[in-house]
């Protein structure tokens, strides 16, 4: 995998249809043209259009249905002063801590701990990536159960050992730690399986190097591991902050009332749920695209900051990556020369 | 050498407990639908399968069109992978073989449509269908997914690596087209990268949840998903049934998964390193 990452940019050199210049070279690729132009067109129809239509409708009062009335900025200043937006913006920042937390922190461990086992490997791996292709509405349903106040499996487990019940599924903390449990249950595995791809990415030699130089094992963690599993690290933070943003089904699903998507109290109501509630069920839809524009500007932000924390300070991304293959490339060397010196 | 042997064991148990805890759920997915509701309702709880499986299973057959909506939920799976084999591939093909004018700009832009949460839409997108009369049809599930950038995007850095130019300046030589080349030079090479778009785009498209739960408004044509949450919306009291027709909901997607699980899961993490 490692050597695949590394070579592949570097291929692009004998490309066809270089040769003959004239006559027309728009022309000469007309089929290449054609051959992307699907998905251009299908973007176009169902991306780019709607995105720009999304604006307008955010400009007006709509049901969907009746007349559009232009009310400007209206929806905007509504929302700056929902207190069920904000609220929704808290839940899915307070969902998405819990859960991403925990999540990437035990990817780690797993990982680590599947790049040292030498047997069982792919049982482990299937094992650890089932949860993420199991659909969300049939784990969200058994998770339910498992934490519901009454007869959930949770509690009775509680009860058995003592310890006093939690009404998960109607308190706002336990809501949203039911949300959370459900969400990095899911995606663990997936992660582990991307960050053990980072570590069998670094090579041998790196590491003898760093032992042959007296480097200990937190040295070699903090000084080699982190900073070149860092592409990695910031891919997992990048998509687990975008996904976190879109939390919707397990909220939606874990409390099975279309009147009151949120649960209790709204504890479980994220962003998504809201711009779907707002939309869908009361067809205010010039308001559920006001919100669909404020979670897209937070996902931006958080991106931005993701990429500023572990990415480091330069924005073009792809040279930034092209320049970290090189010096990942350099230090290999470097390292590799630096062994053979010893020896 | 013992210390070594230690810290195996050691990793070995902590892969083990998670093992566990990542299948536990299945497990008691499977005890409650084999269980009566009764029986989940009591103190202590049942641990262990029950024998009432294939009577809660029937329930949900009556209850809901099981059948029909997963007859459904499978023509729009195989029309989307299909469409996007077909049209991601022939783009991937395109973007990393040949040089052609805008051909690096056309790239940037697909990569910039990864930025745009599919969220930030869905109102106008669901205007835009209800203008198409497709609000309720399958073509509302298959025809705006049928193309998309991360499957171009994964496909192109496939195909740069595995198809070698010679092959494709022999095609020309012999006089074969565009097409043609894509079909006797790059899909044969191109086929294990297919296989993991393939069963990526399947799970997906089985999977998803809020497009459907939006388009499909007809309360006879759902999709699996959008059904069983009816299922546990109307019924949720039974939840040995709801529990049977979550398990008949997921275990085709299993099995789908475990034909290509190697493979896919070594696809999947390379593909995260080339991001």
């Amino acid at each position: 995998m490692a050597v695949t990452s590394k070579t592949a940019p570097v291929v692009t050199t004998t490309t066809a249809s270089t040769a003959e210049k004239p006559p027309n070279k728009y022309k000469q690729a007309f089929p290449q043209y054609a051959a992307v132009s699907p998905f251009f067109i299908l973007f176009a129809i169902f991306g780019a259009f709607p995105v720009l239509f999304s604006i307008w409708i955010s400009f007006h009062s709509w049901d969907g249905i009746g007349q559009m009335k232009w009310v400007g900025l209206e929806q905007y200043n509504y929302l700056l002063s929902d207190v069920t937006f904000w609220k929704t913006i808290g839940n899915t920042m307070i969902i998405w801590v819990l859960s991403t937390v925990p999540m990437l922190l035990l990817a780690l461990v797993i990982a680590n701990a599947l790049h040292n086992a030498t047997r069982l490997r792919t049982f482990y791996r299937i094992a650890y990536f089932i949860p993420n292709v199991t659909s969300v509405v049939a784990i969200t349903l058994v998770f339910g159960s498992i934490f519901s106040n009454n007869f959930g499996l949770l509690n009775a487990f509680l009860r058995s050992i003592g310890v006093g019940e939690v009404q998960w599924l109607t308190s706002p903390w336990g809501i949203k730690i039911a949300i959370a449990t459900i969400v990095t249950w899911r995606w663990v595995g997936y992660n582990a399986i991307i960050y053990l791809a980072g570590l069998q990415a670094i090579s041998a030699d790196v590491y003898e190097a760093a032992k042959v130089d007296g480097a200990s094992p937190r040295q070699t963690f903090w000084r080699i591991t982190v900073p070149m599993m860092r592409p990695v690290i910031l891919f997992t933070a990048v998509t687990s902050t975008i996904g976190g943003l879109q939390i919707f089904t397990e909220s939606r699903v874990l409390f099975g009332d279309t009147n009151n998507i949120g649960g209790p109290g709204d504890a479980g109501l994220t962003i998504v749920s809201y711009l779907y509630q707002s939309a869908f069920i009361k067809n205010q839809f010039g308001y559920g695209a006001a919100i669909g524009w404020a979670l897209f500007i937070l996902i931006v932000l958080f991106s931005i900051i993701n990429w500023r924390l572990i990415g480091g300070n330069d924005d073009e991304r792809l040279t930034r990556r092209a320049a970290r293959r090189v010096e990942r490339r350099i230090a290999a060397q470097n390292a590799k020369r630096e062994a053979a010196d010893v020896r | 050498m013992s210390v070594e042997r230690i810290r195996t064991a050691v990793g070995h148990i902590v892969l083990m407990f998670g093992v566990l805890v990542s299948l536990f759920p299945f497990y008691w997915m499977v005890v409650m639908a084999s269980n009566t509701t009764p029986d989940i309702f009591s103190y202590p709880p049942k641990l262990l399968i029950g024998s009432h499986l294939f009577e809660n299973m029937g329930k949900v057959l009556d209850n809901i069109d099981f059948f029909g909506s997963m007859l459904l939920t499978l023509i729009a799976s195989l029309g989307v992978t299909v469409l996007v084999l077909f049209f991601d591939s022939l783009a991937a093909f395109a973007f990393a073989k040949y040089e052609f004018p805008g051909r690096n700009l056309l790239f940037g832009l697909l990569l910039a449509t990864f930025m745009i949460p599919a969220q930030l839409s869905l109102v106008p997108q669901f205007v835009t269908l209800a203008e198409f009369g497709w609000i309720g049809s399958l073509k509302a599930l298959i025809i705006p997914g049928a193309a998309n950038a991360f499957g171009i995007f994964w496909m192109r850095q496939y195909a740069k690596g595995a198809i070698p130019d010679e092959l494709i300046s022999a095609a020309k030589v012999d006089g074969a087209g565009f097409f043609r080349q894509y079909l006797t030079v790059g899909l044969p090479v191109l086929r294990p990268g297919l296989a993991f778009l393939g069963i990526f785009t399947f799970i997906n498209v089985w999977n998803d949840y809020l497009w459907p739960l939006i388009v499909m408004t007809d309360p006879n044509r759902l999709t699996l998903q959008v059904a069983l949450d009816q299922l546990n919306g109307i019924y949720g009291t039974d939840y040995s049934m709801v529990m049977a027709g979550a398990l008949m909901s997921v275990i085709p997607l299993i099995g789908v998964f475990l034909i290509g699980a190697r493979s896919f899961i070594a696809d999947l993490a390379a593909g995260a390193m080339k991001f």
